[in-house]
């Protein structure tokens, strides 16, 4: 079976409880070689949660993860590295693998940092150590990338740029990639899969699928014009501030 | 040669200095500070039981040492206090019961000044082969847990993620701590220890742009700080430990000017 080969990871009805409170439940898709599944939703619906699920970061998690990689690049939503740390990009670089020099050149030449080389990760702007972090990521040649808002703190003709570059990673490398984002206009384009999450899974399926799809319009609509209330869905369900969810 | 006291309470500083050197620079990463104070707290109580039941006293400090660290994960679990509490909690009662324990040991004589402040004159030939013994050790061990230690300490998940183990790195970086308190009591005394293990590693971080020059500057000045400390503590007759903390102070001081220069040269 050609199909089943390719599948590096596959989440059947997942979840995770943390002090009887649900971060996120019923998550179920599929990441293959060569795809992007992206993880949309408001802050706060388990896209990171869904992400360390399917990274195998929680014991005792419901329903079944199935991982057939241990190749794995991961770069996570927040890393801060402060001034008690003197850490250069190149120590970095070398941070969890012994790499050769050419490794890390190339990888640092592939997303546009090659010159960062020497300086300190403290030095960095936002955009230059995202670009960092994902070269890191990359110059191990994962089979599976995990991209935890790849984007924050890069400015808006960078965004472009940088989901163009990992776009040109996962057909370079044929590399399964699982993309968390809130920002959806941009990341839809390049994607195959999109999940749309809110503590469970609102909806789910292509790009377009999901971007005529009802609820989705519920989730975003609502959440632009309203940004400073908590979030209620219009349809079924309503989710409480304790993240339980009440039928109507 | 080693019939000199001298000799021994260099040989031996020497010795903790090359450990407390990389281990220091953990502490400082991964802002272990106060968690080091508490262990050492708890190895005054560690010396009572060692001479209560004549044991040996490293071996006790280390056991005791150990037990308050997984007293602490298991609280930090079980309470919703704050860890900054906890830590003070723990030191502060573990002295307190060790310095009670003392007063009720009428029957054996104690150099309570010595085991807070170190002594010189304390270090016996044992206490040698225990520090270089143990001493080696820990950095054997150190070496091994290197890598996902020092990952976990930059990024915990990206570690985790990318298949490291940095609970397991941290637990046993943890039993490091306590052995390294445990074989240095006799010399710096349990209150100024964690001095060692941090004022030549915040002088390192002044004069360092790299991990691996903050772990080899900040043993040169743990070195540096253990001979002015010891010869000066043999000159004006002054307890050990105060002395090698004292130096290694200065040269603090000292790595501030170079500071000073980075900033007027980028200016």
């Amino acid at each position: 079976m050609s199909i089943e080969k390719n599948i590096l990871v596959k989440l059947n009805n997942a979840g995770y409880k943390q002090n009887n409170k649900w971060l996120v439940e019923g998550v179920s898709f599929v990441i293959e070689k060569g795809k992007i599944v992206t993880l949309i939703g408001p802050n706060g619906s388990g896209k990171s949660t869904t992400a360390k699920i399917a990274l195998g970061f929680y014991k005792g998690i419901e329903g079944q993860v199935e991982k057939f990689t241990n190749k794995i690049g991961y770069v996570p939503q927040k890393i801060s590295i402060d001034w008690t740390l003197p850490l250069r990009v190149n120590d970095f670089m070398l941070l969890t693998d012994e790499l050769s020099d050419d490794v890390v050149d190339e990888a640092l030449k592939s997303t546009g940092v090659y010159h960062l080389k020497n300086k300190n990760l403290g030095n960095l702007s936002g955009g230059e150590f995202q670009r960092v972090l994902l070269a890191r990521a990359i110059s191990k040649k994962p089979e599976l990338l995990v991209l935890d808002e790849p984007v924050q703190g890069v400015d808006f003709t960078g965004e472009i740029e940088m989901y163009e570059l990992i776009k040109k990673i996962s057909v370079n490398l044929n590399c399964g990639i699982l993309l968390i984002s809130h920002d959806l206009h941009t990341v839809m384009s390049a994607t195959d899969y999109v999940v749309c999450l809110n503590g469970h899974v609102c909806c789910c399926g292509s790009p377009t699928e999901v971007a005529f799809n009802k609820e989705y319009k519920a989730l975003f609509g609502e959440q632009a014009s309203k940004t400073l209330t908590i979030y209620e869905h219009k349809h079924d369900h309503v989710h409480t501030t304790d993240g339980e969810i009440k039928k109507n | 040669m080693l019939d000199d006291f001298f000799i021994r309470a260099l040989i031996a500083g020497i010795g903790i200095a090359l450990v407390t050197g990389p281990l220091g620079c953990f502490v400082v990463w991964r802002r272990l500070s106060y968690f080091g104070d508490t262990l050492s707290h708890s190895a005054l109580l560690g010396v009572t039981i060692a001479y209560s039941m004549e044991f040996n006293i490293a071996v006790s400090i280390f056991l005791i040492s150990s037990l308050i660290a997984l007293i602490l994960i298991h609280l930090q679990r079980k309470t919703n206090l704050p860890s900054d509490a906890l830590l003070g909690l723990l030191a502060h009662s573990s002295l307190a019961v060790g310095l009670v324990v003392i007063g009720f040991l009428t029957f054996i004589r104690f150099d309570i000044m010595g085991l807070l402040f170190g002594d010189i004159l304390a270090v016996d030939k044992n206490d040698l082969i225990i520090i270089w013994f143990g001493g080696g050790l820990i950095l054997l061990v150190l070496k091994f847990i290197w890598k996902p230690l020092f990952a976990s300490t930059v990024n915990y998940e990206l570690a985790e993620a990318e298949g490291l183990n940095p609970d397991r790195a941290k637990a046993i970086f943890t039993i490091l701590l306590a052995a390294i308190i445990a074989i240095s009591i006799k010399l710096v005394g349990v209150l100024l220890i964690t001095g060692l293990l941090i004022i030549p590693t915040a002088m390192a971080r002044n004069i360092s742009d790299t991990p691996q020059k903050m772990v080899v500057f900040s043993i040169i000045g743990g070195l540096l700080s253990v001979f002015i400390g010891l010869f000066s503590s043999l000159e004006f007759n002054t307890p050990s430990g105060p002395s090698i903390i004292t130096a290694a102070l200065l040269l603090f001081i000292i790595s501030l000017l170079k500071i000073k220069q980075t900033i007027q040269l980028k200016n």
